[in-house]
């Protein structure tokens, strides 16, 4: 993969979109994370930072989903807006 | 029987209570902490049992619940019988989501009728519904309800016997890359060769979810597991994305769905209710307030409005006693074991229940309106460093009220291993209970000394000391003893609504219930066990005998209030627990504790709050301590052991403190945590390390006490 400078979850703020552009899941974890609707190819807006600064609130598919941002590393997302 | 399924949060529990009403039973999956719930649906014909199978996301399980959930819907034969027909819930304000899990229900080839909720929501708004080409493409029944209105449910039922009659089985299948369908194709090849007739859908869905029916069967089939692990790992590599083929091309079907038909008006406004909420309610500065605030008023109420009710409950059973003592008067031994045995016993398990209640209600309200997920989001990074996660909060709260009512609120938690961390250090917490040793002791011991607010330092330093020490046992549980991955935090913030009162009580009904049969029941007999070690052996002469020592002692007559004391007294240390207290001396005297502390500590393992009148007998004071409890601090003051020294100083009384801070003295805990993991050894385990846990902590205290001189 070329070094390119990746967007983590750690840099998402309130009010940004994001997309995923690509999911490498390598444990049933990210696998669960692809079930509840984070699959390649899709935009999420980010609603919230919990006030502790984790987990993050965000409007997946027409739903309200939280993550911990330490549990995103399978994740490459790029932020479009 | 008809299975009840679903996502969480899609109004799966609603529908339930609408369609089964309050005949519903509450048993265990065999062997695991997974409880079964069913009900029965009155049809013409007859009778059929409705099972509610927990939420899921995912037929592809994670942990050992969705297991059993996965199980239940698929009818393994070890779990559970096979449904002849599902109910798939299906939320349709969240309809993409909802439409994945129903798509996997399709691809495993399940007969199925689906449950439209939410269909008030989706109308308020102004969304439209093409209910007839939903049907359409779903290939099922449809049936729009709102299950707390009872819209609908008429029209579900007709459909479930019509498909109990002749069910629909829509059959989808998941759409692969080439690549896969290659590997696929291989696969099918070589059982072929190994004379397997597997079909395609078959050999697909083995590959990419292979349940426990088809792995039992590789166990069996060498030829086979070679077939399939020389095709799987290449699966699996990267940018072949082979289980993850499934999860997309399910999302495109389902987006697609969505779109088809739900028209969702453009001019529609820019923020919800919800949001307008949320912008309060999860702010750093209100949203933290607010949550302090919420939880006050929980705690507050099973720490001190649930007080009345167990006063009430206490006096009841007081007044029964009184009742039925003199009816019993022909034999002490019965009267004695009816009343200090088990009507002590029924009312030392029915003194929970008002807390039990409270709290369950206030989760049912704060599930029903959807805040507990908010709560779970604002405290997750709180508990999560140390292995829990923001759903702990509420249980590890309220077991600083008490730990009964807190155990069973851990089933907030839908990781088994956060829960069960969760239960096994809520007892640490300081329950109500420990207040009066508390109480006694700084009373008679630290606030003469030091003052009043070294008093109150004391006071909440105890309560401290269980937090601060569960922490590295959490930390030790989850790193060493719980085996498996626990789940990525998944948290979904429904919309707020307000609370369904029928799901409520019926939450309240159903926990009272489960905990009076199964825990109460325990409870019922270890109560019924120390009476009977604390009364045997009672010689029929020994009351005479010791009346007439202590007349002659003191020259008072025999039945004077003091022989009355000096015999109840002299009975408790001669029982078979008074004994076990004097000759387990030797092993508490590093702690600074006689046979008489001793005797008092073992006599409360039962219950710690009855430690207070258990010293009261023993310091010959009569077992209504509370009135005396000044004459009870004087006598612990004046105490010394055989050769003078004074039994109590300031440091053995910070270590009985400790000691009952940290010790499990409290069976209805036990048993609750019995019920709750549906296994001996937990409730095992807490006892026995919360037990060494206080006779190391309290034999500490007083060895670093001796070096100071104390």
């Amino acid at each position: 993969m070329p070094a390119l400078a990746k967007t983590s979850f750690a840099q998402l703020k309130s009010g940004m979109r994001v997309r995923i552009l690509a999911a490498h899941p390598d444990c049933p974890e990210c696998e669960r994370l692809m079930e509840m609707g984070l699959t390649e190819g899709v935009e999420f807006a980010v609603v919230k930072v919990a006030p502790l600064g984790d987990p993050i609130e965000i409007d997946l598919r027409g739903y309200r989903l939280c993550l911990r941002k330490s549990e995103t590393s399978c994740f490459e997302i790029e932020i479009v807006k | 029987m008809v299975a009840v399924v679903g996502n969480p949060n899609a109004g799966k529990t609603t529908l339930f209570n609408a369609l089964t009403g309050s005949r519903q039973r509450v048993g265990n999956y065999p062997g695991v902490t997974v409880e079964r719930i069913s009900g029965v649906l009155k049809f013409p014909s007859g009778d059929v049992e409705c099972l509610d199978v927990p939420g899921l996301y995912s037929l592809a399980p994670l942990s050992e619940d969705e297991r059993v959930a996965v199980s239940a819907i698929k009818g393994d034969e070890a779990v559970s019988r096979r449904p002849d027909l599902l109910v798939c819930v299906v939320d349709a304000s969240n309809l993409e989501r909802n439409l994945f899990f129903y798509h996997q229900l399709c691809e495993a080839g399940l007969p199925v009728v689906v449950a439209l909720t939410m269909v008030d929501r989706v109308a308020s708004r102004k969304w439209k519904l093409d209910l007839a080409r939903l049907t359409e493409l779903l290939g099922a029944d449809v049936v729009p309800v709102v299950g707390h209105k009872g819209k609908g449910i008429a029209e579900l039922r007709e459909a479930i016997a019509r498909n109990l009659e002749s069910p629909r089985v829509p059959r989808f299948e998941a759409e692969l890359p080439d690549a896969v369908e290659e590997k696929v194709g291989k696969l099918r090849e070589r059982l072929a060769r190994s004379g397997i007739d597997y079909s395609r859908a078959d050999v697909r869905r083995a590959l990419l979810e292979p349940d426990e029916q088809f792995q039992s069967y590789l166990r069996d089939a060498p030829e086979m597991r070679e077939a399939f692990d020389e095709v799987r790992p290449e699966l699996r590599s990267p940018g072949e994305k082979g289980p993850v083929a499934g999860v997309s091309s399910r999302y495109e079907w389902a987006g697609i769905v969505e779109r088809l038909v739900l028209s969702k008006p453009e001019s529609g406004p820019r923020r919800s209710r919800t949001d307008h909420i949320d912008r309060l309610l999860t702010h750093r500065v209100f949203g933290l307030a607010a949550f302090g605030l919420i939880m006050l008023l929980v705690f507050e109420s099973i720490y001190s409005f649930a007080r009345p009710a167990m006063d009430g409950i206490q006096w009841l059973i007081n007044g029964l006693g009184d009742l039925v003592r003199p009816m019993l008067a022909f034999s002490p031994v019965a009267q004695s074991m009816i009343v200090d045995g088990l009507i002590n016993g029924v009312g030392a398990m029915l003194v929970f229940l008002p807390q039990i209640l409270i709290l369950f209600f206030f989760i049912g309200m704060l599930e029903g309106t959807g805040y507990l997920a908010r709560a779970a989001f604002l405290m997750d990074r709180l508990l999560g460093w140390c292995g829990l996660n923001g759903r702990a909060f509420i249980p590890l709260l309220s077991s600083f009220a008490c730990a009964i009512p807190g155990i069973m609120s851990a089933r907030v938690m839908p990781d088994p291993k956060s829960r069960l961390a969760t239960i096994l250090v809520a007892p640490l917490m300081s329950c109500s209970a420990r207040l009066p040793v508390y109480l006694l002791m700084i009373g008679a011991f630290v606030e003469p000394k030091f003052g009043a607010f070294w008093a109150g330092v004391c006071l909440f330093g105890m309560h401290l000391l269980g937090l601060v020490v569960a922490i590295p046992i959490v930390w030790f549980i989850n790193r060493r003893m719980l085996r498996g991955r626990r789940l990525p935090f998944v948290l979904e913030l429904p919309p707020y609504q307000m609370p369904k009162w029928r799901d409520v009580w019926l939450t309240m009904y159903f926990r009272g219930k489960v905990f009076v049969t199964t825990a109460g029941t325990v409870i019922v007999a270890m109560s019924f066990l120390i009476w009977g070690l604390s009364y045997f052996p009672r010689p029929s002469d020994a009351e005479v005998r010791y009346r007439t020592e202590y007349a002659a002692r003191t020259q008072q007559a025999p039945d004077s209030q003091g022989a009355d004391r000096y015999s109840t007294q002299q009975q408790l240390a001669n029982s078979f627990l008074g004994r076990f207290g004097q000759s387990l001396e030797p092993a508490f005297a590093p702690a600074g504790f006689d046979w008489r502390i001793t005797t008092a500590i073992l006599s409360a393992f039962p219950a710690r709050e009855t430690v207070v009148p258990s010293l009261g007998i023993i310091f010959s004071l009569g077992s209504d301590a509370k009135s005396h409890r000044q004459d009870l601090q004087k006598a612990l003051n004046d105490a010394t052991w055989p050769d003078g020294r004074k039994l109590i100083t300031p440091w053995s009384s910070v270590g009985l403190m400790v000691f009952f801070a940290l010790c499990c003295q409290c069976m209805s805990t036990l048993a609750t945590i019995k019920r709750e993991t549906n296994s001996v050894k937990w409730p095992v385990f807490v006892f026995t390390y919360m037990t060494v846990l206080a006779y190391i902590a309290a034999v500490a205290i007083q060895q670093v006490g001796r070096l100071f001189g104390g």
